[in-house]
């Protein structure tokens, strides 16, 4: 068990090593200049100057990049070109919004999706599994900006219950706030609940077919118990690891669904970074996207270890 | 050589036969198909020139004139998806090509190898599913500025793992095999196995895949044009339409379903398809679904 976690977190770290190399020079060293990237080609010699002194450009390339790392493990991501702040207040200031998204949306989804899968697997072959198997076929299909468009349409411009779009803080109390978050996060849960819900009926399906459930049923343990006992907790690996994975994609459907709801989280900061040339922000907030990615699976391999017993033992 | 053409042509009757007694794949050729058509005839014949911008015509309801109405510069909403449909297809397809170019070598290579290399491509394999295709776009974008070709590089990036696993864990599962080591002992190398043998073994979960990566990458395009990092404008694009639609939805709601439409018609015949494909080509997944 140790040995297995230890392995895990090792090969965890060394992916956060590599993903920060590869972000450090894929926007440092590529582009050329960032000095002249975010000023612009019509940018006096006095002011690149100025802006390399002031991001530290003029110092050795692997100093640099100890420094930017030195700056992350400590929390101290630097100052923001445009909005001259820190980088981490930007940040945090942001992630009110788009974490609660995300859990809200992961949550949302994983309580479609798990009963609709087992009630599809359960129901294998029948009108109930088709119906719910065809749904979660459209489900994989609709893209979430453009469900996110038709409910807004239905649900803030026609029967006008919550708003189009626009974030008005904690601040105002945790009702506004949360009405804010439904569509955008409803959006988000609906195509990954799809793509669960049938990850979850195709692994109860193969586990049900296993001996020992064959042999749970043939000493006469009624249906519902077989499912619910044995099966469903083997199930249980094949969605753990979409879970994880899907948390990538929801945190890259934050950025565009945060452009569609005007909110603003960590895709707006990003993209509003991105137009403005502000490559420190863009930086700071893919490498820690990418950290949150990195984490999360980990957490996956270790709930695995919870669900699994073997793997305790065996590692 | 007649025999062999012989066998080819009997094997290529039945998988017909078969495949077209498979729902799924009936309806995701159709669907697909039709999709096809339509980029193809798009190159001969659009109901309006999407070039020009009457804008007279500016902002129509669908009509008997215009199917499918006009958005804010006049243009014809039926030929803007038309021609956007070239755009989603080439986009997604090219990337598909750079995910199965570089990822089945590398998963045929790593499996063949084993050891170190074996390991380092399942590291990279990691590094790769830490950056969402979205993300990695983004980070493109920030250095070349927004563009289909930025947007083909990051969907094509993402999908090298997702081929290199495939093949991966194909070609694993064949190395084993009694007619691979009849091979070696006839003193073939890893090379002209995997392609001999390994490669015609995998290719059918490859083009399975490949269907899936097809439609991922039909909605990845979409959310980047949507979000302004894909296709430059004047070039139609089904994600670019439903931005342009968006603000305009009060007035004009039938802006923002047709292209929607157009996506989803577009991923779900594709998924069908592959869905299809599996059914026929693989009985052992069948039982799964």
């Amino acid at each position: 068990m140790t040995a297995y976690l230890l392995k895990r977190l090792l090969i965890g770290a060394a992916t956060m090593v590599v993903a920060s190399l590869v972000v450090f020079s894929v926007l440092e060293i590529l582009p050329g200049d960032p000095a002249q990237l975010m000023l612009g080609m019509n940018a006096t010699p006095d002011a690149l100057e100025a802006l390399r002194e002031q991001m530290g450009l003029n110092q050795p390339l692997l100093f640099r990049y100890l420094d930017w790392v030195g700056g992350l493990l400590t929390l101290d991501l630097g100052r923001s070109y445009t909005y001259s702040v820190p980088v981490l207040d930007l940040v945090t200031e942001r992630l009110v919004v788009s974490l609660p998204l995300a859990i809200i949306a992961l949550v949302l989804s994983t309580a479609i999706a798990i009963p609709v899968g087992i009630f599809a697997a359960a129901r294998r072959g029948r009108a109930g599994d088709a119906v719910s198997m065809g749904a979660a076929q459209l489900g994989v299909a609709i893209p979430n900006f453009w469900f996110a468009l038709l409910l807004i349409y239905v649900f803030a411009v026609w029967l006008r219950l919550v708003p189009a779009g626009g974030f008005p803080g904690w601040g105002a109390g945790a009702w506004p706030a949360l009405k804010a978050l439904v569509l955008p996060a409803v959006a988000l849960a609906l195509p990954q609940a799809a793509i669960l819900a049938r990850v979850t009926r195709s692994a109860l399906i193969e586990v049900l077919g296993e001996d020992y459930i064959r042999t749970a049923r043939a000493k006469g343990m009624p249906r519902r118990r077989v499912l619910w006992r044995h099966a469903l907790r083997n199930a249980m690996i094949p969605v753990l690891t979409i879970l994880g994975l899907q948390f990538a994609f929801l945190l890259a459907g934050t950025i565009i669904i945060e452009n569609v709801f005007y909110l603003p989280g960590l895709g707006r900061l990003v993209f509003q970074a991105i137009t403005q040339r502000d490559l420190i922000v863009v930086e700071s907030v893919v490498m820690l996207l990418v950290a949150a990615v990195i984490v999360v699976n980990f957490l996956v391999d270790l709930s695995y270890a919870l669900v699994d017993p073997r793997l305790r033992i065996r590692a | 050589m007649s025999d062999a053409a012989g066998a080819t042509t009997e094997t290529a009757a039945s998988f017909v036969a078969k495949a077209f007694s498979s729902r799924s794949f009936v309806v995701g050729f159709a669907i697909t198909s039709l999709i096809a058509l339509m980029a193809i005839v798009s190159f001969f014949w659009v109901p309006y020139d999407v070039t020009v911008l009457p804008v007279a015509d500016r902002m129509k309801p669908p009509s008997a004139t215009h199917l499918l109405g006009t958005d804010h510069f006049g243009r014809d909403i039926l030929s803007m998806i038309m021609v956007g449909s070239r755009n989603s297809i080439a986009v997604a397809l090219v990337a598909v090509g750079i995910g199965m170019g570089l990822g089945v070598p590398l998963g045929c290579w790593a499996a063949a190898r084993g050891g170190w290399v074996d390991e380092v491509l399942m590291r990279f394999n990691d590094l790769v599913f830490a950056f969402p295709a979205l993300l990695s776009a983004i980070m493109i974008t920030a250095i070349f500025g927004p563009g289909a070709i930025n947007a083909i590089i990051a969907i094509g990036i993402f999908n090298v793992p997702v081929f290199a696993r495939v093949a991966r864990a194909g070609a694993l599962a064949l190395w084993p095999r009694e007619f691979i080591l009849a091979a070696r002992a006839a003193g073939k190398g890893p090379a002209l196995i995997t392609l001999e043998h390994i490669l015609p073994n995998i290719a059918t979960a490859l083009l399975v895949q490949g269907t899936i990566q097809f439609a991922l990458g039909v909605l990845a395009e979409a959310g980047l044009s949507y979000v302004g990092l894909g296709a430059q404008p004047p070039m139609p694009s089904w994600g670019r339409m439903l931005f342009d639609a968006q603000t305009r939805m009060m007035v004009a709601p039938y802006l923002a379903i047709f292209p929607g439409m157009a996506i989803v018609a577009t991923v779900l015949g594709l998924n069908l398809l592959g869905d299809g494909l599996s059914d026929v080509l693989d009985p052992k997944l069948r039982r799964q679904r």
